[in-house]
């Protein structure tokens, strides 16, 4: 994982396959779901597969050009397109990806939950993504309103089309137990959700 | 889709990136938010043999309030590094109307956190909000180069797409926008295929109230992004607002200046013929937006004084 010698060129590292100079290899340290990662890569090489080359797979690589959101990752904090960064801006960085949602033992966080009951994930390849920036987004607003929810989606493509669930899902949780009371349409909207 | 090799810098101080730039400037490229920059060098549409990244630099991360001297008002400065996301604060409305209106629009929240004001203007997409806005508000950029240091007005700093008059060795340091002394009301619309993806055409329109306070117009702007090689003031638009206010006869002729004002360059999913009617549409529409705001904004002015005057007794 990471910070192999420059001898070896490991078929899952896009930027040994193109044989640079060992010079051309920076240092970069971050802090990946709690544990510290230290890397040894090419300048050119972007967040998505440094992320991936340190065992985070859950970022996917989609467009790689900052449309499609698989790649969604949360930098200190904040959702950011990890195709549009460079591995050596996040040193010194605090990195999130979907692996930190669940706990050790496997169960799922609240989200993760939710999107479960509401089927809010048919082939899963865009839901990491979606998950961080939603994680995102309820961190700042436990009770988004449901514009908030799909403006925060619009960055996100899923190509199986299933957007509905994904937001019936935020706002259950958002209006569920240990929400505010009376939150507006929370039960129908749900109810509907669990019809379809 | 990666990136060709470059060489990377990671400056911290603004001396240190106009020392690379004066070595580096015409093989290099500047990279602040890389939400314009990085999609290029994915595609190796850009292959710059220099990287450097601005980012660290505190100097470019600054807000200021000026007292304008020339004008009795003031003018807000804001640092190159400026990311979308602050346009969407709260309260930011207070500082600058108009770019708390186009904050929204500007690509999508995971788009937000990293663009910057500095890096989106540099890099002049006619379609983007932000050069639209500096030329809505009579901006200027603060540019400097291990030269020296100027000042370009908006007008003077957008040439064709993707293309303005800085130079290989400058840098955006920051955006200075004159605020205005009276109230001001600000509209804007556009259409994109998908909501935060680049606009096909968007319209802004920026109407300042003459300090007389009889609702009469001292200045109006009228922009259009996406209709032509860059931003584009249509002044044969404003005139009508000038003379008649916001009014059924004045956006109809504001309507149809838009229309023959505009050079729209085709696209793949909207026809030059497309372009020109929506302009049109969409300046009609933030012209309407702008009168309304700046009508509830005398409407608070005339509620408070009548409040004060009661309080008085």
């Amino acid at each position: 994982m990471g910070a192999e010698s420059t001898s070896t060129t490991p078929r899952d590292d896009p930027a040994a396959q193109h044989a640079e100079p060992a010079a051309e290899r920076l240092e970069t340290t971050f802090e990946l779901n709690g544990s510290g990662v230290r890397l040894e890569v090419a300048p050119r090489m972007l967040l998505t597969d440094a992320l991936r080359q340190a065992g985070a797979h859950g970022t996917r690589a989609g467009c790689e050009h900052g449309v499609c959101g698989a790649c969604t990752v949360l930098l200190d904090g904040e959702p950011v397109r990890s195709c549009l960064m460079l591995a050596v801006q996040a040193d010194g960085c605090r990195v999130e990806t979907v692996e930190s949602l669940a706990a050790a033992d496997g169960s799922l966080d609240p989200l993760q939950d939710a999107f479960h009951r509401h089927h809010g994930l048919q082939c899963g390849f865009c839901t990491g993504g979606i998950l961080m920036s939603l994680t995102a987004l309820l961190r700042e607003d436990p009770a988004p309103s449901e514009a908030l929810v799909r403006d925060t989606l619009q960055g996100h493509l899923c190509r199986c089309t299933g957007y509905q669930q994904m937001i019936d899902a935020v706002l259950e949780l958002a209006g569920g137990a240990g929400g505010p009371p009376g939150a507006p349409d929370a039960d129908g909207s749900t109810a509907g959700g669990a019809g379809r | 889709m990666k990136p060709a090799p470059f060489a990377y810098h990671r400056p911290s101080g603004l001396d240190e990136v106009l020392e690379l730039l004066a070595v580096h400037g015409a093989d290099a490229k500047l990279l602040a938010g890389g939400q314009s920059l990085l999609p290029l060098m994915n595609f190796r549409l850009s292959r710059p043999a220099h990287v450097i990244d601005v980012n660290r630099v505190a100097a470019l991360d600054y807000e200021q309030a000026l007292d304008d001297a020339r004008e009795g008002g003031q003018r807000l400065v804001l640092g190159a590094l400026t990311r979308h996301r602050r346009l969407t604060e709260p309260g930011f409305e207070r500082r600058c109307r108009l770019l708390s209106l186009v904050g929204p629009w500007i690509g999508h929240p995971q788009i937000r956190t990293r663009g910057t004001l500095g890096g989106s203007i540099a890099h002049a997409d006619s379609a983007a909000e932000l050069p639209g806005a500096l030329l809505a508000l009579d901006g200027e950029v603060l540019v400097a180069s291990s030269r020296g240091e100027r000042v370009i007005a908006a007008r003077d700093l957008f040439v064709h797409h993707l293309t303005t008059t800085l130079e290989d060795d400058e840098v955006i340091t920051g955006v200075r926008i004159p605020v205005p002394a009276g109230r001001e009301g600000c509209g804007f619309a556009e259409v994109a295929a998908r909501r935060g993806d680049f606009a096909l055409a968007g319209a802004m329109v920026r109407l300042s109230a003459a300090p007389a306070g009889d609702g009469s117009l001292a200045e109006a702007r009228v922009v259009l992004i996406g209709a032509g090689p860059t931003p584009l003031r249509v002044e044969a638009a404003e005139r009508p607002l000038l003379e008649g206010g916001v009014t059924p006869a004045s956006l109809e002729a504001l309507e149809a200046a838009v229309r023959s004002g505009v050079d729209p360059t085709p696209q793949q999913a909207a026809s030059r013929e497309y372009l020109v009617r929506v302009a049109g549409t969409l300046a009609r529409r933030a012209a309407e937006q702008a009168g309304a705001d700046l009508a509830a904004r005398l409407g608070d002015d005339a509620a408070g004084r009548e409040n004060g005057s009661r309080h008085g007794r």
